[in-house]
């Protein structure tokens, strides 16, 4: 056996011997190698399921959002800010065959929260103001009766389909379909015409939504559907659409019609310049890029603070290490007696601290993955559709940074007991 | 010659104040001979032993080791004459903590970087002392003259030419310091030069020749006659 691996034998057994100093020794790196892994896993699990619930919807859906927004950065609205430049007569003008021929389904949005009531039951929750159409873009599920169609929307019929939830908490008999439940109308309504009618709608139920679980950290079954006009004008009291979504008859034609839908607005908006643009019209690999690199940027920040705990656990390591050698001042100075030569001895110690640090990587990258696995087993329980991810590429980082740590910090004390001089460390007491 | 000292001055600087610890010494000493080393305390006898043993250089002076000028070695030089032409026995013995008995005797093979089945040497070297049997036993878990022969194993498992033992049965009763001289004599009679630096004449006499030093300088080296030498007997432990 050469000699490097005799001094690595060694070191195994002397740490060995003192197990318990070398494991509290390692525990910064261990803590710091684990924050790594667990942070980038559940950054990779977090964005994987949002992505996988955004490419579910289908990659042929197309959103227009009021107001200008950046290429790569999120929409404005996303803020909360309310522009009201989106009107119905946009949504009409989309609607045309002739401006946007790709269109196969346009269903325009406004949505809330509201109070809805019926006998002695009353529940908060949000509601959604669309047009029968939207059951062709997004895929909902209808579990009894049906959902509203155009004609009904267009009626302005005072219809509702309930979420799950919303069912179930009302109608814990199960005798939903032809209830009328009774809408209350927020007191920030601007319409005082509307005040003065009463402060709550009567509404027939003629659908309830099929269990559909969290989407997007939403809860689906908490919410109700009503037709647009009335939740437009009567609920929320405006005349302008929140969002519209498009569903285009083919992937390969979504950039096609996204230029004929701008073309369309700066039409309605009398826009000489694309610069100048009141709208944004997204589609889905858009909203998947400004994720990827919201997500992507959110959990390099966070592994370079779990990093940052590495760089401490490694002065935590140095700092032992520099006691380790005044401690041990006889031993090298024996160790020399017996022939060891300064390489010998800095080694030693150099050794010590990267078998340490390796260790501590080892063992954090193990916690790391079973935090992650613990997470995602929740996660699962809870009803999202988690992905457990581990990345080599962030094992291998976690385990070099680790051994480079040892290294680094390892050398200034392994280098200071290799220049002691032999009988110097035999007298030391 | 296998040990020449020519006029070695050791002088210690402690911030400006220099103490004058060795004052010119010269000593020779021959392959095979057994060399007692005395003095009281201060008077540079450890000193002396450390620099004829290479743990720490002489101020100024030439020595000769095995006929070679050491002046201009450098430390790894220095470490490989400490490694495989000198053994160490010091009167705290200095083992390793929390390590095999057998490891202990290893250590300097380790450092030797030859070839060969270090462990079969290191139970040779136990054998040869009388503890064959304590191999994997911690070096905390066996007495003090037990301790003493494995300090002596280990001195021997490189066979160096010369041993130097600093107050080897300092530590000791005096049982085990009586097997330990036995031992030391048994090393002498197979031709190996032994220095050994005590205080205590009747350790001295086990020497053929007692050299005394004095306020760093030597003040008398004569022959032991045959008939004043002490022989040690090996006594059995409990």
């Amino acid at each position: 056996m050469p000699t490097f691996l005799k001094e690595i034998k060694t070191t195994i057994k002397d740490l060995l011997s003192r197990k318990g100093r070398s494991f509290l020794t390692i525990l910064g790196i261990i803590i710091g190698v684990a924050g790594v892994i667990i942070i980038i896993s559940l950054g990779a699990g977090a964005q994987s399921l949002v992505l996988g619930q955004i490419t579910k919807l289908g990659s042929n859906l197309v959103g227009v959002l009021p107001g200008k927004s950046s290429e790569n950065g999120p929409p404005t609205a996303v803020f909360g800010v309310q522009i009201k430049t989106l009107t119905v007569d946009d949504l009409n003008a989309i609607k045309d065959k002739g401006k946007v021929p790709n269109a196969t389904a346009v269903a325009p949005f406004v949505s809330g929260n509201i109070t809805i009531i019926s006998g002695k039951e009353s529940v908060d929750t949000s509601f959604v103001a669309t047009e029968g159409s939207y059951v062709r873009i997004q895929n909902i599920d209808i579990s009894k009766g049906a959902f509203f169609t155009d004609e009904e929307a267009r009626a302005g019929a005072n219809v509702i389909v309930l979420g799950y939830d919303v069912a179930t908490s009302l109608f814990p008999n199960g005798n939903e379909i032809g209830s009328v439940v009774k809408i209350k109308i927020p007191n920030n309504n601007p319409n005082p015409a509307n005040l003065e009618i009463s402060n709550s709608i009567p509404f027939r139920v003629i659908g309830v939504q099929k269990k559909m679980g969290t989407v997007a950290f939403q809860n689906q079954d908490d919410q109700v559907f009503i037709p647009f006009s009335i939740g437009q004008r009567q609920i929320l009291g405006i005349d302008y659409v929140q969002f519209i979504r498009i569903k285009i008859d083919d992937a390969i034609n979504v950039k096609t019609a996204m230029s004929d839908i701008s073309r369309v607005l700066r039409e309605q908006h009398r826009i000489k310049n694309a610069e100048n643009d009141d709208f944004s019209v997204r589609d889905l690999a858009d909203a998947i890029k400004v994720l990827t690199s919201i997500t992507g940027t959110l959990s390099t920040f966070l592994a370079l603070m779990a990093g940052i705990s590495l760089i401490v656990g490694g002065i935590g390591i140095m700092n032992i290490m520099l006691v380790t050698v005044s401690e041990r001042t006889r031993e090298i100075g024996l160790r020399k007696a017996m022939g060891a030569t300064r390489k010998n001895i800095r080694n030693q110690f150099l050794f010590e601290s990267i078998i340490l640090t390796f260790t501590g990587g080892i063992l954090g990258i193990i916690l790391g993955i079973f935090v992650s696995y613990i997470v995602s087993l929740g996660a699962r329980f809870a009803g999202y559709d988690w992905a457990f991810i581990i990345s080599p590429f962030a094992v291998i980082l976690a385990v070099s940074v680790s051994i480079i740590t040892g290294v680094i910090f390892g050398l200034y004390p392994a280098l200071k007991a290799a220049k002691l001089d032999p009988i110097v460390a035999l007298r030391y007491e | 010659m296998l040990i020449e000292l020519k006029n070695i001055v050791k002088n210690y600087d402690n911030g400006g104040v220099i103490t004058k610890v060795l004052r010119g010494v010269d000593l020779s000493v021959d392959e095979g001979e057994f060399v007692a080393i005395m003095g009281p305390s201060g008077s540079g006898k450890s000193t002396l032993m450390h620099t004829i043993g290479f743990l720490d250089r002489p101020t100024t002076g030439v020595y000769l080791f095995d006929g070679e000028n050491t002046e201009g070695f450098n430390d790894d030089e220095l470490a490989r004459i400490r490694n495989n032409r000198i053994g160490f026995v010091f009167q705290s013995f200095n083992l390793l903590p929390r390590t095999t008995v057998l490891d202990n005797v290893m250590l300097p093979l380790l450092y030797s970087g030859e070839k060969g089945n270090y462990e079969s040497r290191a139970r040779k070297a136990l054998e040869a002392v009388g503890l064959g049997e304590r191999l994997h036993f911690m070096s905390n878990q066996i007495s003090g003259g037990q301790k003493q022969r494995v300090a002596i194993a280990r001195a021997l498992v490189c066979d160096p030419k010369v041993i130097f033992a600093d107050e080897p049965t300092g530590n000791l009763d005096s049982k085990s310091g009586s097997t330990v001289m036995n031992i030391l004599e048994k090393l002498n009679k197979e031709g190996r030069t032994i220095i050994l630096v005590t205080h205590d004449k009747q350790v001295a006499l086990h020497a053929n020749r007692i050299v005394t030093i004095r306020d760093g300088e030597i003040v008398s080296d004569v022959l032991v006659p045959v008939s004043e030498r002490v022989h040690s007997k090996e006594v059995k432990e409990d």
